[in-house]
């Protein structure tokens, strides 16, 4: 006699789970149980290791260690497949369809049940038409996927986990993508789910989400399980704190910041992209010379866009910029050399994609952008002892090791391509510098470092724009902080007399 | 491409992969002159005798290697702006149009001394002119430099075709080429063979090529345009332009290969004189590793292979002097298309480091 | 009127004629390209089966085994293409480019070491050819149905299988079809293994039913062609058809046009008509007329992520 969902029993459960990428530990011993009929919600900050743990459930990377069991079998996922034969299903922050596939073909691809198409599709119409009875999840099967809205890709994408006979549904940051009213039509069909039985498990930052949706919470941190709890018995303030957990503050020495003219200022910024979705909604934004404004958030909330148009690189939709008293707007967008000129540096967020030149030798990378003028090439011609000399300057200053100017950009690592690229930038002497993830993927000693030389620029009368997801970074480095959700600046505090709790909310949409 | 994948020390990168690369193009024509019933190493003795074997012969070599050198640095030159230009055919062919045209038009008037700059000048502007209409197409367009080439080697041709028999044709010729250039438009050549002094210019480009690409602020900008797009955007850089100028630059000197046939030894303009030269530019790019000297010497090297393999099939009527490009396309196969097939090869055989 | 109904009739035959080859070459390539491999090598595939169906027929005496010989050798330049742009994720362009040329050398090198007439297989006897099955003057040899019957075919397999829908698939997003559970790198085998097959079809049609005999360079630029007319067509097979129609006309219609002085227009120039596949194509790809829309992955070899 199974007695009825009194007692829950684990569907899937993950134990003592490890698993590193290149040398940097992603999860740590993780074990973590999932029921069904319920809805887990797992919350945590960027790197928490939320993803990295679904990806191993889903079979799409490996753990280095520790045990998953389905139904209490140990189980080895070594591809999607075998997840879905397991019935666990996943929908991606990243949608999985073939825009120009209809609905119906990109509910069968994989499961056509047969050579011939007509059969399978008809079978598969009934099925579809029966399951979004059950869950309420309308949409038409013969539309093609690049005209349905988002809302409706991503029913189309549970759907597609459905109709697989998935028992166990993972849904990665699913209201990311979505407005209000199509987020509660998302949880209405998701309790229509756990009513059948089926084991929800919702990874995202949005703490009211959790608190409105799910069961059971599930917090991690730092590539740990630190907290489970039942949602009934938990709040918005005690998620947030443990998702944000003390923060250590790495001392960094300052003096107060004496603020002067405004040498940037941003109003009414709006970039809206080819859906029409608006990453830039309206943002106003001032930066003075000798203070350093952080913009804190979660990733995905505009801040890279945010960066890419104060630079030049993107050209906004409406609003204007004006920098060191020039102004830009979208019919004179100017481009990054014209903003170079007049004394605006850029530390890009990506280093990798936009900072560098991989296969450039580090003499060349030392010059990117700056190339045009008299100093590195007079009458057009590179000045190559200048610029070789300029590049053992910046290793010098900024410490890069090796200290090989000949070096190929790419051969560096990843803390000393940031110093590099941060050297470039200050070297210019600029008015106002952006610096975007300042240290991410940085080791320890080389973050002091260059928040030190950071806070040094801002003493000598730079205004600096850091853009951070690492709320310590934030903290540690800002006279002002600003947090930015869904394109917009939703709140300024002051670190000093910031704590944790209020910028977690406030991160994660929590606050009105 | 992933540049943090790459685990080869940089020698091995550098010299051992591309000659396992070369090598393996080799082996396999090896085994078809084998295969006709020629043994192959003879063949290869015949074949340097035939490239090196008399003053001749060198002329010969060296005057198809100018040739190569041209289209080996268009194609080499758009590759690092991350342009794959196959249209150099097409651009030679116009190019030697323009340098035709003008020598037809002026070589009764000026002297020797103006005629010559007056006419690789035009072969430049016509190579770039053919060059920069697909480059535009990519730039503003959206479509793919790859098939515009391609359709304008075709269009070239036809449009060849027609100023030949329509227009350029010399009066109470049958032959569809034009009348024979005047004095002042023929370079000087070696006597006894094809070389002449477009193997200046050849090696003028070469120069000029390197001094571009790496000591220039364009070309430091395009390279940067050719590795990553992304940064050079961030770096200030226009790419439609840089599109434009690298397309232009390449068209430039795959017109050159018109100074060469036309100016240097057909003393007219004649059908079909790019002969394939545009194609090969690609496998001398990429065995030269899309550098200058790279492309000098695999310029070298095709020469020797166009000139040992014509002496080699007088001597060996089984082989034909088609065996080169059956090369050519094997080294284009190895050297780009399979390029990493000897890469986990090696990654065994190489002592592991630390 | 009986005249000009036999105008009609041999311009009808003529275009049919000349863009059978295109059709078949057309099919292929919508396969390859339709999986995300792009194919510039269907010039190299069909000359190379050209040649190996002449060589086959010449010597055993049999047509049948010409066309069966087309096919192999055009599989095996599809295999080649295959290992290095699937297997070794490759340029595919690169590699197509490669091939072309490897297969105008490799006809030339073989043929003139085989039959020592400067590149040409020897002339083919009536027995040794598909011969025109109702009217000779029509020309209508067996691959001229089975082209005809390959644009249905094409469209079916494309648009009502399996097959069809993961092959579409995979040319828009393998991603897709690898987190499905299938194999990106089998479908894209197939695939250019079909594309080998009708290139090997309409290689051996220029050699041994249009042509009796191989002669260097044969192709002439038709498997381009037959690239313009897919991309002409959109990637769908009967657009695609019809671009063939239109293209294999303007050539039948040059030749008639030779020397005619057209009211109003003046002497049309032949080479003007010729150009104009390639002219239409790229004006088509410029968005001047319509826009033709690849599929999204193609030319983009599938890397698995860790």
């Amino acid at each position: 006699m199974t007695p009825p969902s009194a007692i829950a029993r684990p569907v899937v459960e993950v134990s003592t789970i490890d698993k590193s990428f290149g040398g940097v530990q992603a999860l740590h011993r993780v074990s973590l149980a999932i029921e069904a009929g319920t809805i887990t919600g797992i919350v945590g900050e960027n790197g928490a290791g939320k993803s990295t743990l679904m990806n191993i459930l889903f079979g799409l990377c490996h753990a280095d260690a520790g045990e998953i069991r389905v139904d209490g079998m140990p189980m080895r996922m070594d591809s999607p497949r075998d997840a879905i034969a397991h019935g666990i299903g996943m929908v991606h922050q990243h949608f999985m369809l073939i825009e120009s596939f209809t609905v119906l073909e990109n509910l069968v691809l994989g499961v056509e049940g047969g050579i011939l198409l007509s059969r399978g599709m008809a079978k598969a119409r009934v099925e579809v038409e029966r399951l979004a009875r059950q869950y309420g999840l309308a949409v038409d099967p013969d539309a093609r996927v690049a005209d349905l809205s988002v809302g409706e890709q991503q029913r189309v994408e549970i759907l597609k986990v459905l109709l697989r006979g998935a028992r166990i549904l993972i849904l990665d940051e699913p209201s990311a993508v979505l407005t209000p009213q199509e987020t509660e039509r998302l949880f209405a069909i998701l309790r229509a789910l756990r009513q059948r039985d089926v084991a929800v498990v919702l990874i995202t930052h949005k703490l009211r989400e959790v608190m409105a949706v799910t069961d059971r919470v599930v917090v991690m941190r730092g590539g740990e399980v630190v907290a489970e709890r039942r949602t009934a018995e938990t709040d918005l303030e005690a998620l947030a704190e443990l998702m944000v957990g003390r923060k250590l503050r790495l001392q960094v020495d300052k003096a107060p910041a004496r603020p002067g003219a405004v040498m940037l200022h941003a109003e009414r910024l709006r970039l809206v992209d080819g859906r029409g979705v608006r990453l830039l909604d309206d943002l106003d934004l001032e930066l003075r010379a000798g203070e350093i404004v952080a913009v804190a958030g979660v990733s995905g909330n505009g801040q890279t866009e945010l960066l890419q148009v104060l630079a030049g690189i993107q050209t906004p939709t409406s609003g204007a910029i004006t920098i060191c008293g020039r102004r830009f707007d979208a019919r004179r967008p100017g481009d990054p050399a014209d903003r170079r000129a007049i004394g605006l540096a850029h530390v890009p967020e990506d280093r990798l994609r936009q900072g560098l030149v991989a296969p450039f030798r580090a003499a060349e990378t030392s010059i990117l952008g700056y190339q045009d003028g008299p100093r590195f090439s007079p009458h057009g011609l590179l000045d190559r002892p200048t610029i070789g000399a300029h590049c053992c300057d910046l290793m010098e200053r900024f410490d890069v090791r090796p200290r090989l100017p000949s070096l190929r950009s790419f051969q560096f690592s990843g803390g000393n391509q940031q110093k590099l690229v941060l050297a470039r930038e200050m070297a210019a002497k600029p008015k106002v510098l952006l610096v975007g993830q300042p240290t991410r993927g940085v080791d320890i000693g080389a973050i002091e470092f260059i928040r030190r030389e950071l806070v040094r620029a801002r003493d000598q009368g730079c205004a600096v724009l850091v853009v951070s997801t690492e709320l310590e970074e934030v903290l540690s480095l800002a006279d002002r902080v600003l947090v930015m959700v869904g394109g917009r600046v939703v709140g300024e505090v002051e670190p000093e007399k910031a704590n944790e709790r209020r910028l977690g909310l406030m991160m994660t949409g929590s606050m009105a | 491409m992933s540049w943090s994948q790459r685990s080869l020390p940089a020698w091995a990168e550098i010299l051992l992969v591309p000659l396992i690369n070369v090598a393996l193009a080799f082996l396999v024509v090896g085994i078809i002159v084998r295969l006709i019933g020629i043994d192959p190493f003879h063949a290869l003795g015949r074949l340097v005798v035939g490239a090196v074997g008399s003053p001749e012969s060198i002329g010969y070599t060296l005057y198809y290697a100018t040739n190569f050198v041209f289209t080996g640095l268009a194609v080499a030159l758009a590759f690092h702006a991350g342009l794959f230009n196959i249209g150099g055919e097409g651009q030679a062919y116009i190019g030697g149009l323009g340098c035709g045209v003008a020598i037809l038009a002026f070589d009764k008037y000026l002297p020797g001394w103006l005629m010559v700059p007056l006419a690789i000048t035009a072969a430049a502007l016509f190579g770039a002119a053919w060059a920069a209409v697909p480059g535009w197409l990519q730039a503003w367009r959206g479509s793919h430099i790859v098939i515009t080439t391609i359709m304008f080697n075709f269009v070239a041709s036809a449009l060849m075709v027609y100023l030949l028999v329509n227009v350029l044709i010399a009066p109470g010729s049958m032959t569809p080429q034009s009348r024979e250039f005047g004095p002042s438009g023929q370079l000087p050549a070696l006597s006894g063979s094809a070389l002449n002094l477009s193997i200046v210019l050849a090696l003028g480009c070469c120069v000029a090529v390197w001094l571009f690409l790496w000591h220039t602020r364009w070309g430091y900008a395009l390279r940067a345009m050719g590795h990553n797009p992304q940064a050079a955007l961030y770096a200030g850089t226009d790419l439609k332009r840089m599109t434009m100028l690298a397309m232009c630059l390449s068209g430039a000197l795959a017109g050159f290969v018109g100074v060469n046939e036309l100016m240097g030894v057909h003393h007219r303009i004649v059908l079909d004189f790019p002969a394939g030269y545009g194609f090969a530019g690609i496998a001398v790019a990429l065995m030269g590793r899309n550098h200058p000297v790279g492309v000098a010497l695999a310029a070298l090297l095709f020469g020797a292979l166009q000139q040992g393999g014509a002496e080699l099939s007088f001597d060996e009527p089984a082989i034909t002097r088609e065996m080169v490009v059956v090369i050519q396309g094997l080294v284009i196969l190895f050297s780009g298309a399979l390029e990493h097939l000897p890469r986990p090869w090696i990654m065994h055989l190489l002592p592991r480091r630390g | 009127m009986d005249d000009s109904a036999a105008i009609v009739f041999l311009t009808a035959a003529a275009t049919l004629r000349t863009a059978t080859p295109l059709i078949l070459c057309a099919m292929g390539g919508l396969f390859s390209e339709r999986s995300g491999i792009v194919d510039v090598g269907l010039e190299g595939k069909m000359l190379i089966a050209a040649f190996f169906a002449a060589v086959a027929a010449a010597t055993t005496g049999s047509a049948w085994w010409g066309l069966a010989a087309a096919i192999a050798s055009a599989e095996f330049l599809a295999l080649v293409h295959g290992f290095a742009c699937i297997t070794h994720r490759g340029n595919q362009v690169v590699s197509g480019v490669a091939l072309n040329i490897l297969a105008a050398g490799l006809t030339v090198v073989l043929g003139n070491a085989w039959f020592h007439q400067g590149g040409q297989t020897p002339a083919l006897a009536a027995g040794q050819r598909l011969m025109p099955l109702l009217s000779p003057r029509a020309g209508d040899n067996v691959l001229v149905y089975v082209a005809l019957a390959s644009v249905p075919l094409t469209w079916w397999m494309i648009s009502r299988t399996r097959f069809g829908l993961r092959l579409r698939a995979v040319g828009e997003m393998p991603l897709a079809v690898d987190a499905a559970g299938i194999s990106v790198a089998w479908l894209r085998y197939r695939a250019v293994l079909l594309c080998g097959f009708f290139a090997g079809l309409a290689g051996a049609y220029l050699s041994i039913a249009q042509n009796a005999g191989f002669s260097r360079d044969m192709t002439a630029g038709q498997g381009f062609i037959a690239l313009a007319a897919i991309i002409f067509g959109k990637w769908r097979p009967f657009p695609a058809f019809g671009a063939c129609l239109i293209f294999g006309l303007f050539d039948a219609v040059a030749i008639r046009l030779q020397g005619v002085t057209l009211p109003g227009l003046g002497e049309v120039p032949v080479q003007l008509i010729q150009a104009l596949p390639y002219l239409l194509t790229i004006f088509l790809l410029a968005g001047f007329i319509g826009r033709a829309v690849a599929p999204k992955a193609i030319g983009l070899p599938y890397e698995k992520e860790h």
